[in-house]
Protein backbone atom coordinates (compact mmCIF):
# COMPACT_ATOMS: atom_id res chain seq x y z
CA UNK A 1 0.00 0.00 0.00
CA UNK A 2 1.94 3.32 -1.41
CA UNK A 3 2.58 5.42 2.08
CA UNK A 4 0.94 8.70 0.64
CA UNK A 5 2.84 11.01 4.01
CA UNK A 6 5.04 12.28 1.24
CA UNK A 7 2.42 14.82 -0.86
CA UNK A 8 1.60 16.43 2.33
CA UNK A 9 3.93 19.17 1.96
CA UNK A 10 7.45 19.80 3.58
CA UNK A 11 6.85 18.76 7.19
CA UNK A 12 5.84 15.16 6.06
CA UNK A 13 7.71 12.17 6.79
CA UNK A 14 9.80 11.15 3.80
CA UNK A 15 8.58 7.63 3.82
CA UNK A 16 7.78 5.82 0.21
CA UNK A 17 9.93 9.01 -1.73
CA UNK A 18 12.59 7.49 -4.17
CA UNK A 19 16.01 7.18 -2.61
CA UNK A 20 19.31 8.53 -3.99
CA UNK A 21 20.69 5.55 -5.19
CA UNK A 22 23.91 4.22 -3.04
CA UNK A 23 26.56 1.85 -3.82
CA UNK A 24 24.53 -1.03 -4.57
CA UNK A 25 22.94 0.09 -7.09
CA UNK A 26 24.68 3.08 -8.51
CA UNK A 27 27.17 2.70 -12.19
CA UNK A 28 30.41 2.98 -10.91
CA UNK A 29 32.10 5.56 -12.83
CA UNK A 30 35.63 5.30 -12.95
CA UNK A 31 36.84 8.06 -10.97
CA UNK A 32 34.49 6.70 -7.92
CA UNK A 33 36.25 3.54 -8.33
CA UNK A 34 39.54 5.07 -8.25
CA UNK A 35 38.62 7.22 -5.27
CA UNK A 36 37.57 3.83 -3.27
CA UNK A 37 40.87 2.00 -4.60
CA UNK A 38 42.74 4.51 -3.32
CA UNK A 39 41.24 4.24 0.34
CA UNK A 40 41.37 0.59 0.11
CA UNK A 41 45.49 0.49 -0.50
CA UNK A 42 45.94 2.72 1.53
CA UNK A 43 44.24 0.06 4.48
CA UNK A 44 46.23 -2.08 2.79
CA UNK A 45 49.87 -0.79 2.82
CA UNK A 46 49.15 0.24 6.86
CA UNK A 47 48.89 -3.65 7.39
CA UNK A 48 51.93 -3.91 4.85
CA UNK A 49 54.15 -1.72 7.22
CA UNK A 50 53.63 -4.85 10.01
CA UNK A 51 55.40 -6.44 6.78
CA UNK A 52 57.91 -3.99 6.70
CA UNK A 53 58.46 -3.74 10.43
CA UNK A 54 58.86 -8.05 10.57
CA UNK A 55 61.45 -7.54 7.74
CA UNK A 56 63.40 -5.01 9.62
CA UNK A 57 63.21 -7.12 12.95
CA UNK A 58 63.99 -10.29 11.33
CA UNK A 59 67.02 -8.34 9.80
CA UNK A 60 68.39 -7.02 12.73
CA UNK A 61 67.67 -9.91 14.79
CA UNK A 62 69.50 -13.65 13.64
CA UNK A 63 69.74 -15.76 10.12
CA UNK A 64 67.14 -17.74 11.98
CA UNK A 65 64.61 -15.10 12.41
CA UNK A 66 65.40 -13.87 8.86
CA UNK A 67 64.80 -17.12 7.41
CA UNK A 68 61.32 -17.54 9.11
CA UNK A 69 60.43 -14.57 7.23
CA UNK A 70 61.95 -15.49 3.48
CA UNK A 71 59.74 -19.38 3.99
CA UNK A 72 56.63 -16.81 4.88
CA UNK A 73 57.42 -14.59 2.07
CA UNK A 74 58.63 -17.42 -0.49
CA UNK A 75 55.20 -19.44 0.32
CA UNK A 76 52.68 -18.89 -2.87
CA UNK A 77 50.42 -17.08 -0.26
CA UNK A 78 52.86 -14.67 0.51
CA UNK A 79 53.66 -14.05 -2.93
CA UNK A 80 50.29 -13.42 -3.91
CA UNK A 81 50.64 -11.11 -0.21
CA UNK A 82 53.93 -9.35 -1.66
CA UNK A 83 52.11 -8.96 -4.83
CA UNK A 84 49.70 -7.14 -2.92
CA UNK A 85 51.43 -4.91 -1.58
CA UNK A 86 53.63 -3.98 -4.44
CA UNK A 87 50.67 -3.37 -6.19
CA UNK A 88 49.04 -1.28 -3.66
CA UNK A 89 52.14 0.98 -3.23
CA UNK A 90 51.96 1.40 -6.90
CA UNK A 91 48.03 2.44 -7.03
CA UNK A 92 48.55 4.58 -4.40
CA UNK A 93 51.44 6.27 -5.65
CA UNK A 94 50.51 6.71 -8.93
CA UNK A 95 47.07 8.24 -7.74
CA UNK A 96 48.23 10.05 -4.83
CA UNK A 97 50.53 11.74 -7.50
CA UNK A 98 46.80 12.40 -9.68
CA UNK A 99 45.55 14.17 -6.07
CA UNK A 100 48.67 16.14 -5.98
CA UNK A 101 47.97 17.43 -9.35
CA UNK A 102 44.05 18.03 -8.26
CA UNK A 103 45.43 20.36 -5.38
CA UNK A 104 47.77 22.22 -7.76
CA UNK A 105 44.15 22.60 -9.61
CA UNK A 106 44.98 20.57 -12.78
CA UNK A 107 43.14 17.84 -14.09
CA UNK A 108 39.48 18.60 -12.90
CA UNK A 109 37.94 18.23 -16.35
CA UNK A 110 36.26 15.18 -16.34
CA UNK A 111 37.50 13.42 -19.55
CA UNK A 112 40.73 13.76 -18.27
CA UNK A 113 39.88 12.66 -14.51
CA UNK A 114 38.37 9.92 -16.41
CA UNK A 115 41.40 9.24 -18.40
CA UNK A 116 43.83 9.46 -15.55
CA UNK A 117 42.07 7.17 -13.30
CA UNK A 118 42.59 4.39 -16.30
CA UNK A 119 45.95 5.83 -16.78
CA UNK A 120 46.28 4.42 -12.87
CA UNK A 121 45.15 1.34 -13.25
CA UNK A 122 46.93 0.44 -16.07
CA UNK A 123 50.21 2.19 -14.69
CA UNK A 124 49.74 0.00 -11.27
CA UNK A 125 49.50 -3.01 -12.96
CA UNK A 126 52.77 -2.23 -15.02
CA UNK A 127 54.95 -0.92 -12.36
CA UNK A 128 53.43 -4.18 -10.12
CA UNK A 129 54.00 -6.95 -12.69
CA UNK A 130 57.63 -5.07 -13.36
CA UNK A 131 58.57 -5.12 -10.03
CA UNK A 132 57.72 -8.65 -9.49
CA UNK A 133 59.18 -9.89 -12.52
CA UNK A 134 62.43 -8.19 -11.52
CA UNK A 135 62.21 -9.94 -7.87
CA UNK A 136 61.87 -13.21 -9.49
CA UNK A 137 64.78 -12.51 -11.70
CA UNK A 138 66.69 -11.50 -8.76
CA UNK A 139 65.79 -14.39 -6.77
CA UNK A 140 66.84 -17.03 -9.49
CA UNK A 141 69.82 -14.79 -9.95
CA UNK A 142 69.51 -13.35 -13.28
CA UNK A 143 70.71 -10.19 -11.72
CA UNK A 144 68.93 -7.06 -13.29
CA UNK B 1 29.21 38.69 30.45
CA UNK B 2 28.84 37.11 26.86
CA UNK B 3 30.48 34.06 25.46
CA UNK B 4 32.01 35.77 23.39
CA UNK B 5 34.67 37.02 25.99
CA UNK B 6 35.03 33.33 27.23
CA UNK B 7 37.36 32.72 24.21
CA UNK B 8 41.47 33.32 25.03
CA UNK B 9 42.64 35.72 23.15
CA UNK B 10 44.62 32.72 21.56
CA UNK B 11 41.46 31.22 20.18
CA UNK B 12 40.44 34.48 18.89
CA UNK B 13 43.74 34.66 16.73
CA UNK B 14 43.27 31.12 15.71
CA UNK B 15 39.83 31.25 14.69
CA UNK B 16 39.37 27.69 14.41
CA UNK B 17 35.95 27.91 16.28
CA UNK B 18 34.06 24.08 16.52
CA UNK B 19 36.25 22.73 13.71
CA UNK B 20 39.06 22.00 16.41
CA UNK B 21 41.79 21.97 13.74
CA UNK B 22 42.46 24.05 10.93
CA UNK B 23 44.32 23.03 7.28
CA UNK B 24 47.22 21.20 9.98
CA UNK B 25 46.57 17.91 9.06
CA UNK B 26 45.60 18.61 5.13
CA UNK B 27 49.08 20.30 4.89
CA UNK B 28 51.20 17.46 6.80
CA UNK B 29 49.40 14.77 4.78
CA UNK B 30 50.78 16.48 1.36
CA UNK B 31 54.20 17.33 2.54
CA UNK B 32 54.15 13.35 3.78
CA UNK B 33 52.90 12.23 0.65
CA UNK B 34 55.40 14.32 -1.57
CA UNK B 35 58.37 13.17 0.66
CA UNK B 36 57.30 9.13 0.36
CA UNK B 37 57.16 9.37 -3.79
CA UNK B 38 61.15 9.37 -4.11
CA UNK B 39 61.63 7.39 -0.73
CA UNK B 40 58.61 4.35 -1.87
CA UNK B 41 60.53 4.28 -5.01
CA UNK B 42 63.93 4.32 -3.01
CA UNK B 43 62.47 1.51 -0.81
CA UNK B 44 61.19 -0.46 -3.79
CA UNK B 45 64.15 -0.47 -5.04
CA UNK B 46 66.27 -1.66 -2.28
CA UNK B 47 63.98 -4.68 -1.19
CA UNK B 48 63.96 -5.62 -5.17
CA UNK B 49 67.70 -5.92 -5.05
CA UNK B 50 67.74 -7.83 -1.79
CA UNK B 51 65.54 -10.36 -2.66
CA UNK B 52 66.62 -14.12 -1.55
CA UNK B 53 69.51 -12.24 0.43
CA UNK B 54 70.83 -13.86 3.51
CA UNK B 55 70.23 -11.67 6.64
CA UNK B 56 73.63 -10.96 7.14
CA UNK B 57 73.55 -8.83 3.42
CA UNK B 58 70.85 -6.97 4.19
CA UNK B 59 72.16 -5.87 7.50
CA UNK B 60 75.16 -4.90 6.22
CA UNK B 61 73.35 -2.85 3.83
CA UNK B 62 71.32 -0.92 6.52
CA UNK B 63 75.13 -0.58 8.60
CA UNK B 64 75.47 2.26 6.07
CA UNK B 65 74.25 5.28 6.50
CA UNK B 66 73.57 6.21 3.06
CA UNK B 67 70.95 3.49 3.23
CA UNK B 68 69.50 3.54 6.96
CA UNK B 69 68.83 7.39 6.79
CA UNK B 70 66.49 7.13 3.63
CA UNK B 71 64.66 4.31 4.90
CA UNK B 72 64.55 5.90 8.60
CA UNK B 73 62.76 8.48 6.58
CA UNK B 74 60.67 6.38 4.71
CA UNK B 75 59.46 4.96 7.92
CA UNK B 76 58.84 8.21 9.49
CA UNK B 77 57.31 9.13 6.29
CA UNK B 78 54.98 6.45 5.62
CA UNK B 79 54.04 6.05 9.39
CA UNK B 80 52.95 9.58 10.00
CA UNK B 81 51.22 9.69 5.96
CA UNK B 82 49.05 6.38 7.44
CA UNK B 83 48.37 7.60 10.23
CA UNK B 84 46.58 11.03 8.86
CA UNK B 85 45.25 8.79 6.15
CA UNK B 86 43.42 6.28 8.35
CA UNK B 87 42.37 9.07 10.63
CA UNK B 88 40.29 10.20 7.77
CA UNK B 89 38.79 7.54 6.97
CA UNK B 90 37.60 6.61 10.40
CA UNK B 91 36.23 9.89 11.03
CA UNK B 92 34.36 9.39 7.95
CA UNK B 93 32.55 6.06 8.24
CA UNK B 94 32.35 5.90 12.18
CA UNK B 95 29.85 7.70 13.54
CA UNK B 96 29.40 6.59 16.98
CA UNK B 97 31.26 8.87 19.16
CA UNK B 98 33.00 6.54 21.38
CA UNK B 99 33.70 3.86 19.14
CA UNK B 100 35.43 7.31 16.90
CA UNK B 101 37.50 8.08 19.81
CA UNK B 102 38.48 4.90 20.40
CA UNK B 103 39.54 3.56 17.30
CA UNK B 104 41.43 7.37 16.49
CA UNK B 105 43.30 6.57 19.36
CA UNK B 106 43.98 2.86 18.28
CA UNK B 107 45.00 3.96 15.18
CA UNK B 108 47.83 6.40 16.31
CA UNK B 109 48.65 4.43 19.22
CA UNK B 110 49.17 1.25 16.04
CA UNK B 111 50.76 3.74 13.90
CA UNK B 112 53.26 4.89 16.27
CA UNK B 113 54.11 0.91 17.64
CA UNK B 114 55.03 0.12 14.44
CA UNK B 115 57.22 2.80 13.51
CA UNK B 116 59.11 2.67 16.81
CA UNK B 117 59.71 -1.23 16.42
CA UNK B 118 60.77 -0.88 12.60
CA UNK B 119 63.23 2.20 13.84
CA UNK B 120 64.29 0.13 16.76
CA UNK B 121 65.54 -2.69 14.57
CA UNK B 122 66.96 -0.58 11.62
CA UNK B 123 68.93 1.89 14.06
CA UNK B 124 70.45 -1.61 15.68
CA UNK B 125 71.52 -2.64 11.77
CA UNK B 126 72.84 1.34 11.53
CA UNK B 127 74.88 1.02 14.71
CA UNK B 128 75.89 -2.85 14.58
CA UNK B 129 80.10 -3.02 14.98
CA UNK B 130 80.04 0.78 15.77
Amino acid sequence: MPDMRDSQGPTARPYGRPLSPHLQIYRWPITMAASITHRATGIALYAGMLLLAWWLIAASTSPDAYAIFIRVAANPIGEIVLFGFLWSLAFHLLNGIRHLAWDLGYGFHVPTARLTAALVYAGSLLLAAAAFAVALMVRAGLGV
Amino acid sequence: MSTRHLRTPLAKIEGLGAARTGTGHFWHERITAVALIPLSIWFVASALAYVGAQQGAVAAYFAEPINAVPMFLFIVAAVYHMALGLQVVIEDYIHQEGLKIALLVLNRFASWAIGAAASFALIRMALAGH
